[in-house]
């Protein structure tokens, strides 16, 4: 068994704290979430630090969307935590949170059905609107200008995500691959500075995944955006994350890199399975 | 420069029909015409809320009894002796009256909105079918209230109201709430109201206080009400809390859904037909009511999503909005 | 303390009707999340079958146990036939659309049964024969309760404890019960779930008929719109014990039916409706999942 990990190092045993380098922008310390006498989440501690792309992996139930829904505000922890470029964000309403710099896609695609693509991605720029109800009704010029940003900004991320001939086609309408594109797009257009995607690559072909794979690795340098990323398709988590930290049962069981995380005994005997090794190897 | 000439121009046409009409309709089509009005303002102020925000309000008649009753009140105790004034001093009786008409509209209007935030606020974490049934509770119990308060008349009614309500001031108050709703829906706050309707929680996710715009929406959506409810009263000239039933208010939710919840011109259209056609059937009053409730549920088994479903009739020449109309209503996408 | 008793059974005696309709209130909506507007209306419907049963059959002029527990069937099998219909003709048609759709289609079949009622019954009052003699029995202490109100606590508890049997016990209250928690797994499991619902529709129309016998037994004077409030109540009541759950439409209509009288009895005749709104606004806003209702939490 490793022993205490030096900064930046291997993985430590489960559950322990990493430093990383450079600034941290999210810190769970100590988070755990109760539901009557399930613990969803059990004393978690996570740190990610600026640009990076972590991983959260394990399985189902495991509590990695709690975790999500705990940043974001959703939930609050019963106890801990949760710590945004150094100020404490637990407690706060979602919407709060979406204005300070996060923001999430969903498990199960929450996109808002009857409205077209463009509408969708306009809504997610609202938290910075400048333009109030009172220019809105007299048409202002100010709420001319607002409007004329939202909707180049909304349709300059549209083309980045390839939906530029969908922009006015309703929601429901869209093939599912482009559904989650839709959704990231919608992510990015609040700005954040620190992006949540929960099982992006889910319901796609290996094609679709690695297309998905690139644009997230995209999206993060253009944008200079720290991703948390919760997905069950190992080579793309294997592909693009730095960092993994494996959930069981609400216990983070290990943290690491992705080479660390694919030997771990714990890992290998909750989540993986023996036979991962050699479908990694490529 | 181009929309005050345009807001000059509207004006005019509705002077120019406030003195028309009475010409050309008997007083019976000059009548529905006005009722017709009040259910349009009315109607799309109920879209406000059902429609644009997908909230479950069925106790609009309540708000459009605070309007109702305020604006009333003011009138008679404070306004109709201020126009009497105004008039004493030379000043014409149309101004006087209109002046003192619009200070009792807005009064009632105000009152109709404190109740919709007071009814919208703690209700609002509710789920869909109880905030419907906690919003036709508040609508009972308003009217209930009424009929218990003497000043107000009680439930022998409230008489003696003066007749100050003209097509114009109707006019004024359609263009009021239809520009609003349009203007708003195309906006990134009524964008917001949209996405609560479509998903809160994802709404709420990305940056949409969610409570505030949906206090918002009631606050609106009950304002208009009370709106309403004030021409009417200087309409009717006369008061009574049987007018305010939850009857009234599925009315004006059939309106509602009739048209296309989220639809303004949905809205307006359904309101103009659902006041005609009880007219039109008056003369068969037993069956009256009976066809009305076979119509509701022949519409909501066949055509549920209303006339226009959510999309609004576009003019090819109208101004364009800050963001571009979506596709044309007969293409669809 | 002797009046004091004396408005308990009366109280309890009035919440054993609305837990009756209560029951009808809650089933729908367990198993359609849909508030059934209507069924007030199906409540007035079986008084007035009742009283035709009870015309035709000429249980006034020869009163007799076998002739009123016949007006009770008769009305009850008319009522569940009205309920099928309602379900088939109204209800199923619009279960894929909007929630406010169903709501709308709902309120429009009670002003349809209510205005329509009017024209075939004639708005004027009707009476309800006495199938049953009246008396009333001594309790002591200066209370007294009334043969008819026997009557009403027999025969809604025995209705509760069939139906109570049937959910528990019968293949079909398992598959009542499965298709309240979930359509699509129930259909996997082979249930007609097109079927259940009429079931639960039919159920819930019968004790809503028994109901409206049994109240025209006490208070024989019925009309068209004698279900408005009485329906209200008892959705209330539905509420207040928790919709969805049957044994807290009972607990509900019990607690509404002795709030009540309690309310008229110690306080104001002139509240006796209010006093159902105002519960409902205080546990809508303090308990919205009833006294014995369970929260679910949606899933994000």
């Amino acid at each position: 068994m490793a022993v205490a990990a030096p900064p930046g190092g291997a993985a430590g045993p489960g559950g322990g704290r990493r430093r990383v380098n450079g600034d941290v922008v999210l810190a769970l310390d100590h988070v755990t979430m109760q539901f009557g006498g399930l613990k969803a989440v059990a004393e978690l501690d996570l740190e990610v630090g600026r640009g990076e792309l972590v991983g959260l992996i394990g399985p189902n139930g495991a509590g990695k969307t709690t975790v999500f829904n705990l940043i974001t505000g959703v939930y609050t922890p019963t106890h801990g935590r949760i710590l945004f470029q150094g100020h404490p964000i637990q407690g706060l309403k979602p919407h709060v949170i979406a204005k300070r710099g996060i923001t999430r896609t969903f498990q199960n695609i929450r996109l808002f059905a009857s409205r077209c693509c463009r509408d969708n991605v306009c809504i997610a720029e609202h938290v910075h609107a400048r333009a109030g109800l009172l220019d809105a009704v007299l048409r202002t010029p100010r709420f001319a200008r607002d409007e004329a940003a939202m909707r180049e900004r909304a349709d300059q991320l549209l083309a980045l995500m390839g939906l530029d001939a969908w922009a006015d086609v309703r929601a429901a309408e869209l093939p599912y691959g482009q559904q989650r594109r839709l959704e990231i797009a919608r992510a990015l257009a609040g700005q954040p500075s620190l992006l949540l995607l929960d099982e992006p690559a889910a319901g796609l072909n290996p094609q679709e995944s690695d297309e998905l794979m690139h644009l997230i690795e995209e999206v993060r340098r253009r944008f200079e955006l720290t991703i948390l990323l919760i997905e069950h398709d190992m080579r793309v988590v294997m592909g693009i994350c730095r960092r993994i930290a494996v959930l069981d049962y609400g216990v983070k069981i290990a943290e690491g890199t992705p080479a660390q995380i694919r030997t771990d005994r714990a890992v290998i005997e909750a989540y993986l399975g023996e036979d991962v090794h050699a479908d990694l190897g490529a | 420069m181009a929309r005050l000439l345009r807001a000059v121009a509207v004006l005019a046409v509705l002077v120019g029909l406030d003195l028309a009409l009475p010409r050309f309709l008997n007083p019976y089509y000059l009548r529905v015409l006005m009722l017709c009005g009040i259910s349009v303002i009315l109607a799309v102020s109920l879209n406000l809320i059902n429609g644009f925000t997908g909230q479950f309000s069925i106790g609009h008649a309540g708000f459009m009894a605070v309007g109702a009753y305020g604006s009333a009140m003011v009138s008679l105790h404070v306004g109709q002796h201020w126009a009497a004034a105004l008039a004493g001093v030379g000043i014409p009786a149309v101004i006087a009256q209109g002046a003192a008409l619009l200070v009792a509209l807005l009064a009632g209007g105000a009152l109709a909105g404190i109740a919709g935030y007071l009814v919208g606020l703690p209700s609002l974490r509710l789920r869909g079918d109880y905030l419907a049934i906690v919003t036709l509770g508040f609508g009972e119990i308003i009217r209930v209230l009424i009929t218990n308060i003497e000043a107000v008349g009680a439930a022998r009614g409230l008489p003696g109201i003066p007749p100050w309500t003209t097509f114009f001031w109707v006019g004024i108050g359609m263009l009021a709430v239809i520009v609003l709703s349009l203007r708003l829906a195309n906006s990134t706050h009524g964008r917001a109201l949209f996405a609560i309707r479509d998903d809160e929680v994802a709404a709420e996710a990305l940056g949409v206080d969610t409570t505030r715009y949906k206090v918002l929406a009631f606050v609106l959506g009950s304002f208009f009400a009370g709106i309403a409810g004030g021409l009417f009263a200087h309409y009717n000239a006369y008061l009574h809390p049987n007018s305010f039933t939850f009857i009234k208010s599925i009315e004006v939710i059939a309106m509602v859904v009739l048209g296309g919840l989220g639809s303004v011109s949905g809205s307006v259209l359904a309101a103009i037909v659902l006041t005609i056609l009880p007219e039109a059937l008056r003369s068969a009053q037993e069956w009256r009511m009976v066809i009305y409730s076979l119509m509701l549920i022949i519409l909501m088994v066949t055509r549920p999503q209303g006339l226009m479903g959510s999309r609004e009739f576009r003019w090819p020449w109208r101004h364009r909005p800050a963001a571009p109309p979506a596709p044309a209503a007969g293409g669809g996408a | 303390m002797s009046e004091f008793l004396q408005q308990l059974i009366n109280g309890v005696t009035l919440g054993c009707v609305y837990a009756l309709i209560a029951l009808g209130y809650t089933m729908v909506y367990g198993i359609l999340r849909l508030i059934n507007f209507a069924h007030g209306d199906v409540y007035m419907l079986g008084a007035f079958f009742g009283l035709y049963a009870a015309r035709w059959l000429g249980a006034q002029t020869h009163p007799n146990p076998a002739s009123a527990l016949a007006v009770l069937l008769i009305a009850m099998a008319g009522c569940g036939l009205v309920g099928l219909i309602i379900e088939r003709a109204a209800y199923k048609p619009v279960r894929q659309s909007s929630r406010l759709a169903a709501l709308i289609t709902a309120i429009g079949v009670s002003l349809l049964l209510e205005n329509g009622g009017r024209l075939v019954f004639g708005a004027d009052p009707k009476f309800f024969p006495q199938i049953i003699p009246a008396t009333n029995i001594a309790l002591g202490g200066g209370v007294t309760i009334s043969n008819q109100q026997l009557i009403i606590l027999g025969v809604s508890i025995a209705l509760m404890i069939v139906l109570r049997v049937i959910v528990l016990y019968t293949r079909v209250g398992k598959a009542m019960r499965a298709v309240s928690h979930n359509h699509t797994a129930a259909a996997m499991m082979g249930i007609s779930v097109d079927r259940i619902i009429s079931v639960t529709f039919v159920f819930g129309s019968m004790l809503a008929a028994a109901a409206g016998v049994l109240v025209a037994l006490e208070n024989p004077k019925i009309e068209p719109y004698m279900g408005i409030l009485p329906g209200l109540k008892a959705f209330v009541a539905a509420v207040l014990g928790g919709i969805g759950n049957i044994p807290g439409a009972v607990l509900g209509g019990l607690v509404m039916g002795i709030a009540e009288v309690m309310v008229v009895g110690y306080v104001s005749p002139t509240y006796r409706d209010a006093i159902a709104f105002v519960l409902l606004i205080v546990i809508l806003l303090v308990r919205p999942a009833g006294i014995l209702g369970t929260a679910t939490a949606e899933k994000v």
